[in-house]
């Protein structure tokens, strides 16, 4: 055969390839998570190492949590990955899940403009850095969406006692990476995940203003979708996902997962 | 040859639209074999007349009867002012109404091949035939007309886009038709033309059929007034 | 920011495989939905044209109507259909690339059928006498309309190409974005995103027009040859 005839069967060969894209016959998992998890390149980290222990391929579906736990309660994922811990519960305890298990934690972060004009910065709780963006009417870009990451906020203006609403509170009703994008347009301030923020590439004029009080703490956890619920469940393969996870080699993945020599998430299982 | 559908007979045939009438009472009977000319002034409804006899409209009022029931496509064509060519080459054209009637794709070839050589278009046969000249674009409707066969041909003003040269072909392929045997129907707004080819004339005056009878009487001495009229280049309504 | 144009032509030029692979992706989910789309809808479209039925004029408007459908309606519909828990969950379809081309074929459908019955009706109200005539029917002029109009009805199909390829919605929400599974060009330009990486997010966008544009000259190169070549 002729070098140029080999060139042109490779050629069709890998058209054909991809044209019947995936064929591979693997066995695999789907697991509902939330954006930030994804947009972090957490999984883009982790998964390939889990893959090669054990062969099971996971698939991600990043969605807000709400989302994510409403496809798990549909019994379209084997497990959910999601951080808000009371909806978390609330799920196992309908039945929809089997159990809770910690993974890992990373914080939220007040972002806004680096010369804070409404002067969140010096506040002592996070609270009250919400409350002085409240009073200066400093623009704030919400995720809207009932994530994590919006109950988490929802939960700081309850505790300052503050019904946000008025111009100057943006509801983006998107993901954590399309209301950074806003928030870096407007110069607004924004509550976000620390693992998105360190991922996050057009950060504009924005900065960390706010970071450490402790009600602050994002806690990841993982649950299986019951599969009296819905026999189609994947339980062994999606156990083992979740055993691995909370296992010390699980473990070590996660906290070796770095952005910039910066350390995203901390294990929390065991 | 298949059983003759000829003579085709419209009895007191009307054609109406919204209860206006636009063909009313005609009773005509067109014989095997003969050169039929339509004549009559713009509107007067002519082409109206030959939809009708070919089917492609029903009688409102009024009945149309071939001798053999109804007539099957085929054994019957007709021809338009303005021929409606498919996108296609000339030879798939004239292959078009064969497939239609269920012929093989073997027996298809070599009947197109015949007709293109009998027209003329063997030269032209793998061309589009949209890219045609006006001349040739006729004769290619006229050879499909004739590809399967027709014993009676209805031609509805084919000559009046054309330029003199054009129209002397057609004319020839029409007498030759004729002389095959095949009734011809024809309408026209040429005079001269109509001179050439008429054996017998039908003249149609606001959908109403006032005089028919052989071309030598008819352009001799015309028995009605709207004829002689229009004969003599008046303007008649 | 290193230049959008710069990055896509590295990434196109390093031959990428999992951009590679997205972009197989692309082509195959919406090649299929255009395939099946015209499957179904050039006849349907030519019978509508042809046909005369009471209701006739509502399922004309409707169809008109659905080329304006929101893609993440369209993806909302399938999902619910697709969903474990919808009447079509056992088949596992859900976030896999069936499902994608599922949602793009409703997005394309509207699209050819109303293209194709407008182009029909119109040759129909030329033909029909010759059609007639010459002994076809209605059923039989479907296939000779659809052929004589094929020109027109590219131009419709390549809507309707256009349309699936640069949508998101329907694809994010059945397919889910899976990364090597379901991750098509518009969905990893909304991930670059939502990453805050818009530089490598226009230069995938880039691509995308590229491929679409490449795709769009062929058909017109082809439309415009049938044209000479037929007329």
């Amino acid at each position: 055969m002729s070098p140029t005839r080999r060139h042109v069967l490779s050629a069709l060969t890998g058209l054909t390839l991809l044209a019947a894209l995936p064929a591979r016959a693997q066995e695999f998992i789907t697991v509902a998570s939330t954006t930030s998890t994804e947009n972090s390149g957490l999984f883009g980290h982790i998964l390939p190492i889990f893959q090669a222990e054990t062969g099971i391929e996971v698939r991600v579906i990043a969605q807000g949590t709400g989302q994510a736990l409403e496809t798990g309660r549909r019994g379209d994922a084997d497990v959910v990955f999601v951080h808000a811990r009371a909806q978390e519960d609330k799920f196992v305890a309908a039945g929809w899940g089997v159990q809770r298990f910690d993974v890992m934690y990373n914080d939220f972060v007040l972002v806004g403009p680096a010369e804070d004009p409404a002067g969140a910065g010096p506040a002592t709780t996070a609270a009250e850095a919400m409350a002085n963006v409240a009073a200066a009417a400093a623009p704030f870009a919400s995720r809207g969406d009932d994530s994590g990451t919006h109950v988490a906020e929802m939960n700081l203006w309850s505790t300052a006692g503050i019904r946000p609403e008025g111009g100057w509170y943006l509801s983006t009703g998107s993901g954590m990476g399309a209301t950074l994008n806003t928030a870096a347009q407007a110069g607004a301030y924004a509550l976000t995940d620390r693992g998105t923020w360190l991922g996050f590439n057009n950060r504009g004029p924005l900065q960390i203003v706010f970071q450490g009080d402790p009600v602050l703490f994002n806690p990841y956890g993982i649950i299986l979708v019951n599969p009296e619920k819905h026999p189609h469940v994947k339980a062994e393969a999606g156990q083992k996902f979740i055993d691995w996870i909370v296992s010390p080699a699980g473990q070590r993945a996660i906290a070796d997962f770095r952005i910039g020599g910066e350390q995203l998430f901390f294990g929390s299982a065991g | 040859m298949t059983a003759a559908i000829l003579p085709l007979t419209l009895d007191r045939a009307g054609y109406a639209v919204g209860g206006k009438p636009l063909l009313s009472d005609v009773t005509l009977t067109v014989p095997a074999g003969r050169r039929l000319i339509v004549l009559g002034a713009n509107g007067a409804g002519k082409s109206l007349l030959l939809r009708l006899c070919h089917g492609l409209i029903e009688p409102t009022s009024g009945r149309r009867r071939w001798a053999q029931g109804e007539a099957r496509p085929g054994a019957q064509a007709m021809v338009f002012q303005r021929p409606i060519l498919l996108r296609r080459t000339v030879a798939a054209n004239l292959a078009y109404p064969l497939a239609l009637r269920g012929l093989p794709r073997a027996g298809r070839a070599d009947t197109v091949a015949r007709t293109l050589d009998r027209f003329g278009l063997a030269a032209l046969a793998d061309r589009p035939a949209r890219l045609l000249s006006g001349g040739e674009q006729q004769r290619l409707a006229l050879a499909r007309a004739w590809v399967t066969g027709p014993q009676v041909l209805f031609l509805d003003e084919p000559c009046s886009a054309l330029d003199p040269s054009a129209t002397r072909i057609i004319e020839e392929m029409i007498a030759r038709f004729s002389a095959e045997g095949i009734t011809i129907v024809m309408t026209t707004h040429d005079l001269g033309q109509a001179r050439r080819l008429a054996q017998d004339v039908a003249f149609l005056h606001r959908g109403r059929l006032i005089e028919h009878q052989a071309a030598d009487g008819f352009f001799a001495g015309p028995q009605t007034p709207e004829a002689r009229a229009f004969l003599a280049g008046d303007l008649i309504w | 920011m290193e230049s959008p144009f710069v990055t896509a032509f590295t990434l196109m030029q390093r031959a990428d495989p999992a951009l590679m692979q997205i972009i197989g992706l692309s082509l195959r989910v919406t090649l299929t939905a255009v395939l099946i789309a015209c499957v179904i809808g050039l006849p349907l479209g030519a019978a509508l044209a042809l046909a005369r039925f009471p209701g006739r004029g509502g399922v004309i408007v409707l169809f008109n109507a659905l080329m304006g459908l929101p893609p993440v309606v369209a993806g909302l519909v399938i999902y619910l259909a697709l969903s474990r828990s919808g009447p079509l969950g056992t088949f596992a379809l859900l976030f896999t690339p069936a499902a994608m081309i599922a949602a793009q074929t409703l997005l394309i459908l509207p699209i050819v059928v109303s293209l194709t019955r407008s182009v029909v009706e119109d040759l129909w109200a030329e033909y029909r006498d010759q059609l007639l005539s010459l002994g076809a029917n209605r059923l039989r002029a479907v296939p000779t309309l659809l052929w004589d109009g094929r020109v027109s009805l590219l131009t419709g199909v390549l809507a309707g190409f256009g349309r699936a390829s640069a949508e998101v919605g329907a694809v994010l929400i059945v397919g889910g974005n899976i990364a090597g599974h379901t991750r098509t060009m518009t969905t990893a330009i909304t991930l670059e995103t939502n990453r805050g990486n818009l530089g490598l997010a226009v230069a995938l966008g880039i691509i995308l027009m590229a491929l679409t544009l490449s795709l769009n000259a062929a058909a017109w190169a082809a439309g415009q040859w049938a044209r000479s070549r037929l007329g």
